[in-house]
C-alpha cells in the first residue's frame, strides 16, 4: 500500500520536475531569432512554429554536424517532445482543454529544435569560411 | 556472470561520472558545490568498487546484493548533504543555513527510524527489506525535500539558471529513483532490475555535466517562464 502510494506520488513529482527541466531548458530559444537562412531551409513563413515541424527539423538537426556539444539538450527536448505527442493522444480525448496547452508546449519544442539547428548552421558555415580562408 | 550490455551500462557511468567531476572541477565551482564533488567523488568510487566485485562475484551473489544496497543508502545519504547546499545557496539571504542543517539532519534521523520501526514491527525482519524500505522512504523525503525547494524558489523569484537546473535535475532523479524503489519493493525478482538502476544512476552526473560545461555561473532565467512560459 505504501510503495504504491509513493510510486503514483512520484510519478507524478517526476513528470513535473521533467517537464519544468526541459521547459528550463528550451526557456532561451523562445528569445532566439532564427536567421532568414534557417527560415527559408525550415520552410518557416512568419510566427509562431506549429509542433508538426518538429520532427523535419529533427531530421534537419540529424543531417546537419553537431556544435558545440549540443547533443544532450537535443536529446533532452525530443524526449520531451515525443512524452507531449504521448500525453496528446491520451489526454486530448478525455480532458479536451489540454490540447491547446500540449500544442504550445510542441511549439516550444519546435522552437528549441530551430535554435539548435540554426546554430549548427551557422557554427558550420563559420568552419567552411574558416577553411576556405586556409 | 556479466553480459557486454553490464559491461558498457557500468562503464558509461563510471566515464559520465568522471566527465562530470571534472567539469564542476574546471568551472571551479568546488567552493560553491563542495557536497556535489563529495556526492560524485562517492558515486565513482562506490560504482568502481561495484563493478570489480560485479566481475569477481558476478550480479547474483549476496556480496554484490549486500554491498549495492548499503553502498546506495551511503549515497543517499550524500544527496541529503547536496539538497542541504542547495538550500542554503536559494535561502543564502535569509540567513537560514544552520536551521536548515538542524532541520534536515532531523528529517534524515527520522526516516531512518520510522523505516527501522515499520520493519522490526513486520513479521519478515530481513535486513535487506529494510535496506529496500529505507532506500524508499529516503527517497519520498528527498522528493518533499526537492519539491518544497522548488517552490521556494518559485516563491522568492530565484533567476540563477545553474541553480534551477541543478534543483530541477535532482527533483528529476530523487522521483525516478523514489518510484523506482517503490516499484522494487512491489516487484523484486525481475531481471529488469540489473540494468534499470545503473541506467538511471547516469542521469545525474550528466545533467550536472552539462549545467556546468554550458550554463554560465551568470546566467539568468526568470522562474514564471519555467512555471508558465506562455503566459
Amino acid at each position: 500500500m505504501t510503495a504504491a502510494l509513493i510510486l503514483s506520488i512520484s510519478l507524478l513529482t517526476l513528470l513535473q520536475f521533467f517537464v519544468s527541466y526541459c521547459r528550463a531548458l528550451i526557456a532561451e530559444s523562445r528569445e532566439h531569432r532564427l536567421s532568414d537562412e534557417t527560415r527559408e531551409i525550415c520552410g518557416i513563413e512568419s510566427g509562431d512554429l506549429a509542433g508538426e515541424k518538429f520532427p523535419r527539423l529533427s531530421e534537419l538537426i540529424a543531417l546537419c554536424p553537431e556544435s558545440g556539444g549540443d547533443s544532450f539538450q537535443v536529446r533532452a527536448v525530443a524526449l520531451y517532445f515525443r512524452l507531449l505527442v504521448l500525453a496528446r493522444s491520451f489526454l486530448s480525448w478525455a480532458i479536451p482543454s489540454t490540447a491547446s496547452w500540449i500544442d504550445s508546449e510542441r511549439g516550444g519544442c519546435a522552437c528549441a529544435a530551430a535554435m539548435f539547428l540554426d546554430r549548427r548552421i551557422t557554427f558550420n558555415r563559420t568552419m567552411m569560411a574558416q577553411q576556405a580562408n586556409h | 556472470m556479466l553480459g557486454p550490455v553490464n559491461y558498457a551500462i557500468s562503464l558509461t557511468v563510471i566515464v559520465v561520472e568522471l566527465v562530470s567531476l571534472v567539469c564542476v572541477l574546471r568551472q571551479k565551482a568546488l567552493k560553491q558545490h563542495f557536497t556535489l564533488v563529495i556526492y560524485l567523488c562517492a558515486n565513482f568510487a562506490t560504482d568502481a568498487a561495484g563493478y570489480s566485485i560485479l566481475r569477481t562475484s558476478g550480479f547474483e551473489s549476496n556480496v554484490y546484493y549486500y554491498f549495492y544496497f548499503y553502498s546506495q543508502f551511503l549515497l543517499t545519504i550524500c544527496l541529503y548533504f547536496v539538497l542541504m547546499n542547495l538550500y542554503s545557496l536559494v535561502l543564502s539571504e535569509m540567513g537560514v543555513a544552520k536551521q536548515v542543517r538542524a532541520g534536515a539532519m532531523l528529517i534524515l534521523a527520522g526516516t531512518v527510524g520510522i523505516s527501522y520501526y515499520l520493519v522490526a514491527s513486520s513479521s519478515q525482519r530481513f535486513v535487506t527489506r529494510f535496506v529496500l524500505e529505507l532506500g524508499q522512504n529516503l527517497f519520498f523525503v528527498g522528493v518533499v525535500l526537492t519539491y518544497v525547494l522548488w517552490g521556494a524558489m518559485a516563491k522568492l523569484r530565484e533567476n540563477r539558471t545553474r541553480l534551477m537546473q541543478l534543483v530541477l535535475s535532482m527533483g528529476v532523479y530523487v522521483s525516478l529513483s523514489a518510484g523506482s524503489y517503490a516499484l522494487l519493493n512491489l516487484y523484486p525478482n525481475h531481471s529488469f532490475w540489473q540494468y534499470y538502476f545503473p541506467i538511471t544512476a547516469i542521469w545525474l552526473p550528466a545533467s550536472w555535466a552539462y549545467t556546468f560545461m554550458k550554463v554560465p555561473e551568470d546566467a539568468r532565467l526568470a522562474t514564471a517562464r519555467v512555471l508558465a512560459p506562455n503566459q
